[in-house]
């Protein structure tokens, strides 16, 4: 998605991505970027919390006027409540080492018969 | 402590989310030898804004698949991806996000606005702070290679913006 915004940009169309994969987003340059410090799901605010995505939309509206330089960040001013998920989401320990080798055998099998049945492009 | 402060993250670290560090480990447990390579630049391109956002045609861009697609499809029988430009009316009522990478334990992509603010942005349009929604919104699917994403899609994305005449982009990957 970084990629995509740096082409509409350098073609002349101003972007704003709202997003929370703060460093992958910065680390591929974007010229305007609104980060939501939530779960990866929710960029534009919490379900069903109208007023939270209200103000998220607007920022990020508003950031296509007001950032001065490419690589601006914004951070939106909402916390998820609880940080646990920093913890949890894609953890690797002693628990669950096996089932990470299983799903990933699994992983490379429907990759290989995707590509084997020609529904993957290449590059 | 209190309850509260056990659920904070700890600053000993840093507060948010390193992807890169937690799919690259996530990634060697699963058995693949080459860690991903996130693109990465030095500089970023930059636009001014041509007119006021009053006066301006957004257009938004999504990471999920249109067409609705249930959630319990079959991934092999997944379209191939593509960019694709559809009609917002009627809005969708939901858009297929269950082959992407979220927080599925965390929450839930069952309220479109989250992800998809389409009627946060009309509301912004109805109260005078944005011009207008291009009649289509965008999907451009998270590739593995960065080549299809920079020569194929990125292309294909300008040149509908192009000929629904979209002045300025809200890009939202999940």
């Amino acid at each position: 998605m970084s990629l995509a915004a740096r082409h509409l940009e350098a073609n002349g169309i101003p972007t704003v991505i709202c997003g929370s994969a703060r460093d992958i987003v910065e680390q591929a340059a974007v010229p305007r970027f609104l980060f939501t410090d939530f779960p990866l799901g929710n960029p534009m605010g919490k379900p069903y919390n109208v007023d939270m995505q209200q103000a998220i939309t607007a920022m990020a509206v508003n950031l296509l006027e007001s950032a001065a330089y490419p690589r601006t960040t914004v951070q939106a001013p909402f916390a998820w409540g609880d940080d646990a998920w920093k913890a949890r989401y894609m953890r690797v320990d002693d628990s669950n080492r096996d089932a990470l080798r299983e799903a990933g055998e699994k992983r490379r099998e429907r990759q290989a018969r995707a590509k084997a049945e020609g529904r993957v492009r290449s590059a | 402590m209190t309850e509260r402060a056990q659920t904070r993250a700890d600053p000993a670290y840093r507060v948010f989310v390193s992807y890169i560090d937690k799919s690259r480990d996530y990634y060697a447990a699963q058995g693949y030898e080459r860690p991903y390579r996130w693109a990465h630049n030095d500089e970023a391109p930059f636009t001014p804004l041509a007119k006021p956002l009053s006066e301006s045609r957004l257009g938004v861009v999504t990471t999920a698949l249109g067409g609705s697609i249930p959630d319990d499809v079959d991934p092999d029988t997944l379209p191939i991806k593509a960019a694709y430009a559809t009609p917002l009316d009627p809005i969708p009522e939901r858009l297929y996000t269950m082959s992407l990478s979220w927080d599925k334990e965390a929450t839930h992509t069952d309220d479109l606005d989250s992800y998809f603010p389409i009627r946060r942005l009309r509301e912004l349009v109805a109260g005078g702070g944005l011009g207008s929604i291009s009649p289509r919104f965008y999907g451009v699917p998270t590739e593995y290679g960065h080549r299809i994403t920079r020569d194929v899609d990125a292309p294909q994305l300008l040149e509908y913006m192009r000929q629904d005449q979209v002045d300025v982009a809200l890009l939202i990957p999940l």
